[in-house]
């Protein structure tokens, strides 16, 4: 019961960061797997299969409002599955604290340019 | 550049930086709409959670294979992901487009702070 209310209450706030700033909330599912015992390999691998539903729920949900931009979706989407798989292989290899830093450096300047 | 190619280009970059460094599609993907393909933020937002279900269609499936899914707790989570994502999006549906922006700019910061402390601990790590 306490597992169920748990886990239900990270669904919660996945869904809430999710729908909110357009993301999937495993920033949110992978660290509190993790902090209640879970392996990161398992935690991550089971936040992908719960945001797919979360996904699915929030483009639903836009799209009542008209706001899915179904072309540029699918533009984007179909390439990224190529791209997730060569990064996910790439990472093994280059992924380094330098590149993420610089990587970190690159979202501070991006989030700039939307604040103003 | 014509849209179609740049969009493209934009999805490949995106899939394989969230790949690399292991965020999520969707914050590369948001900047992108909106930046690159001159989206509102709030449809930004919208058409990210679109694309990201093939990429995690595919991610799930290649997981499921490695045998790494809890599908029980899986479920649980997002079942009760619809309360939280009704609510977020009533909240980003009735917030001004800049403040709903500005948000996610501070989001995309914090997410980049988590993401320098942990590059940090690593190179001390390696220094010890």
């Amino acid at each position: 019961m306490r597992r169920l209310a748990a886990l239900g209450g990270v669904g919660s706030a996945a869904g809430l960061l999710s729908a909110l700033f357009g993301v999937g909330g495993g920033i949110v599912i992978v660290p509190a797997l993790i902090a209640r015992g879970w392996q990161a390999h398992r935690a991550t691998a089971t936040s992908l299969a719960a945001i797919g539903a979360t996904a699915v729920f929030g483009t639903v949900r836009y799209a009542f409002d008209d706001l899915v931009v179904w072309r540029d979706a699918l533009l984007i989407g179909l390439p990224a599955v190529v791209g997730v798989v060569v990064g996910t292989a790439l990472a093994a290899r280059v992924r380094g604290p330098h590149l993420q830093l610089a990587f970190a450096c690159v979202m501070v300047v991006v989030a700039g340019r939307l604040a103003w | 550049m014509s849209h179609v190619a740049l969009a493209l280009a934009l999805g490949l970059a995106g899939g394989t930086l969230a790949g690399l460094f292991g965020v999520g599609g969707g914050i590369v993907f948001v900047p992108a709409l909106t930046l690159g393909l001159g989206l509102s933020q709030l449809s930004a937002e919208a058409t990210s959670l679109a694309a990201i279900v093939p990429v995690v269609a595919v991610g799930s499936f290649r997981q499921h294979r490695s045998g790494l899914v809890d599908w029980n707790s899986a479920g649980i989570i997002g079942a009760c992901s619809l309360v939280g994502v009704l609510a977020g999006a009533e909240i980003a549906l009735n917030v001004p487009e800049t403040a709903l922006r500005r948000a996610f700019a501070v989001f995309l910061v914090l997410v980049a702070v988590q993401m320098a402390l942990r590059a940090t601990r690593q190179m001390r790590a390696v220094e010890a």
